[in-house]
């Protein structure tokens, strides 16, 4: 955690663990070219980053699995990102700080009050509403009232993770906390959503980054996500998509298709579906992404994605049955019932057909006699 | 997932599939059923061979006699070949047999992506030169009612929505796929009560002209 009396620099913090000014330089020049900016925005975006003092950030968690965190902050080998995170000033974090209970809710007021208007709020979980907001409370508050309370200050709101911005999986149906993202209950002040089951490390740092440089949210998406990171979808920007092009798919995951790295649609790929930066910027320092580790996107970073159907069922597919995935014993019922009834109608229409026909052709007969 | 495209491939899909079985099912056993003119004439073949025979009438009559080719071919050069090319898109493009695969649970080889786009393309501007020569030709325009063009219009819509979405124009990739199998839902709801319903009576009802002009000697 950050000392938020600290009077140093964001530059200053950052030599002090041992960031050297080329990595520095490295991070705002990527972070930079990520986000679109011009080629000479990287430097500016360094001199600016590197004078400022830091600005307070408190971060808040309800319904959520601490992934997101987790991902950001991965400390096997800290990088330039979860530093920059930190040394921004982490004023509150009720899972990384030492404090606890009253002491833990004080630091938080402190933060706030000192900062008031300016700090910006990280929000990590969905926020359970139903029956009174009983399914998380701290301190005796529910998530609703403590995100209320929190936000009234924030300069600005970053929903962080899918639960955050969209709900993800506790909003899942049948939802039975009543969850809802940040986004329907923070309606006064800028919120933007960095969704990703986790998000991509560098896609948070850049957007924090990117206000405290330019003064401003980025540019967003309809789904208030930055357009940066979430302007492409992960098919467009697939190392597969040639294969995809091809009609070469693997079937199955140990299949030849699977060992010669052919496209993964038919195992469910989510990727023409879904918009993260995963394909380009990757995990773990660049290493890979799911795709590239032989598994099919989730589409994890969509809102809705656990209700949508089967994980491993095609997009081409319908979407019904007990696992969401059609399958053709649950065709016997969509198409064999109505079939059936579809005939019984024919019957009863032919029958029908007949007896008027007979009606017409009696009738002349009738009238003749 | 965008809500849209959960609805047209989970709920709605389901009622389209339900609406179009229905359908199907009543209108071929409904016109089946009905009772058909007897032939006073004397039969000049047995049933059996008169089948055969209006098979084979059936299958030849289906393409233009070498006195008309002129006249008709350019006409029927579109019909087959617009028909040929939406088959072959709708039955050799790997998504579509996987999603066919879903349905009846079987699969079979698929055609290069690729070349399934320059086929849709054909496809479309087929369906396009159809359009026209309907428009411009005085008998074929006077004989074209509103089943003619919402027909041609639905079945286009899901070409070209088709193409969008392979080819992401215009709209976000899920958008546009959402508006193909949204436009595949009202093809399927409309098939059944429309003109399209000739992919079942064609067949059936040529073969049953040939068998009775058999019966009567006229196929010959």
């Amino acid at each position: 955690m950050a000392d938020s009396d600290s009077t140093q620099t964001v530059g200053e913090a950052l030599r002090a663990q041992g960031i050297s000014r080329r990595d520095f330089l490295k991070f705002c020049t990527v972070t930079a070219s990520l986000m679109a900016m011009p080629p000479l925005a990287g430097r500016a975006m360094a001199k600016q980053l590197a004078s400022m003092k830091r600005s307070s950030v408190i971060y808040v968690s309800f319904q959520e699995c601490t992934g997101c965190l987790e991902s950001l902050t991965r400390s096997f080998s800290p990088t330039v990102e979860n530093l920059i995170f930190n040394v921004i000033s982490l004023d509150y974090d009720d899972t990384l700080m030492a404090a606890a209970g009253e002491a833990a809710e004080n630091a938080r007021e402190a933060a706030m009050q000192k900062n008031w208007g300016k700090y910006v709020l990280i929000v990590d979980g969905a926020v359970p509403t139903g029956d009174g907001g009983v399914y998380h409370t701290a301190a005796g508050k529910s998530a609703e009232q403590i995100l209320a309370h929190v936000a009234k200050g924030a300069a600005a709101v970053v929903s962080i993770g899918t639960c955050a911005s969209f709900g993800g999986l506790p909003i899942a149906a049948p939802n039975p906390t009543g969850a809802v993202p940040v986004s329907d209950l923070v309606t006064d002040k800028p919120v933007v959503n960095i969704s990703g089951c986790p998000p991509i490390p560098a896609v948070v740092t850049g957007t924090l980054v990117h206000y405290y440089t330019q003064g401003r949210l980025p540019d967003l998406d309809s789904y208030g996500r930055p357009l940066a990171f979430y302007g492409n979808n992960i098919h467009d920007r697939c190392y597969r998509r040639p294969f995809y092009d091809k009609g070469q798919f693997a079937k199955t995951f140990d299949d030849e298709g699977a060992r010669n790295g052919w496209c993964l649609w038919e195992l469910g790929c989510k990727g023409p579906v879904t918009y993260n930066a995963c394909a380009t910027l990757k995990w773990n320092q660049g290493t890979s992404f799911p795709i590239q580790s032989g598994h099919p996107c989730l589409g994890c970073a969509e809102p809705g994605f656990w209700d949508g159907g089967s994980f491993y069922a095609p997009l081409a597919t319908g979407k019904w049955g007990r696992a969401g995935e059609t399958r053709p014993r649950d065709m016997a019922f969509v198409a064999g019932a109505p079939a059936g009834i579809g005939a019984v109608v024919g019957v009863g229409a032919a029958g029908w057909a007949r007896m008027r026909r007979k009606h017409l052709e009696d009738k002349p007969r009738e009238e003749e006699d | 997932m965008d809500p849209l495209l959960s609805f047209v491939r989970g709920q709605m899909l389901e009622v389209a599939i339900a609406v179009f079985c229905f359908g199907v099912l009543w209108r071929l056993v409904g016109v089946t059923l009905l009772r058909h003119v007897r032939s006073l004439s004397p039969a000049r073949y047995g049933r059996v061979r008169a089948v055969v025979e209006g098979s084979f009438v059936a299958g030849t009559r289906s393409w233009p006699h070498k006195a008309f080719i002129r006249r008709t071919g350019y006409g029927e050069a579109l019909g087959y070949g617009y028909h040929l090319a939406l088959f072959i898109v709708i039955l050799l493009f790997a998504p579509h047999i996987t999603f066919l695969k879903s349905l009846i649970g079987l699969s079979w080889p698929a055609l290069p992506s690729s070349l399934i786009n320059i086929i849709a393309v054909l496809t479309l501007a087929l369906l396009i030169a159809v359009l026209v020569r309907r428009i411009s030709k005085p008998v074929t325009r006077m004989l074209s009612n509103f089943d003619d063009y919402f027909s041609w219009l639905l079945v286009t819509a899901t070409v070209v929505t088709g193409l969008m979405a392979t080819a992401h124009l215009g709209a976000p990739y899920h958008q546009l796929l959402a508006w193909h199998i949204l436009s595949v839902d009202a093809l399927l709801i409309w098939f059944p009560f429309g003109k399209l319903m000739h992919a079942f009576y064609i067949f059936p009802s040529r073969v049953i002209n040939g068998y009775t002009l058999a019966r009567k000697g006229g196929a010959a």
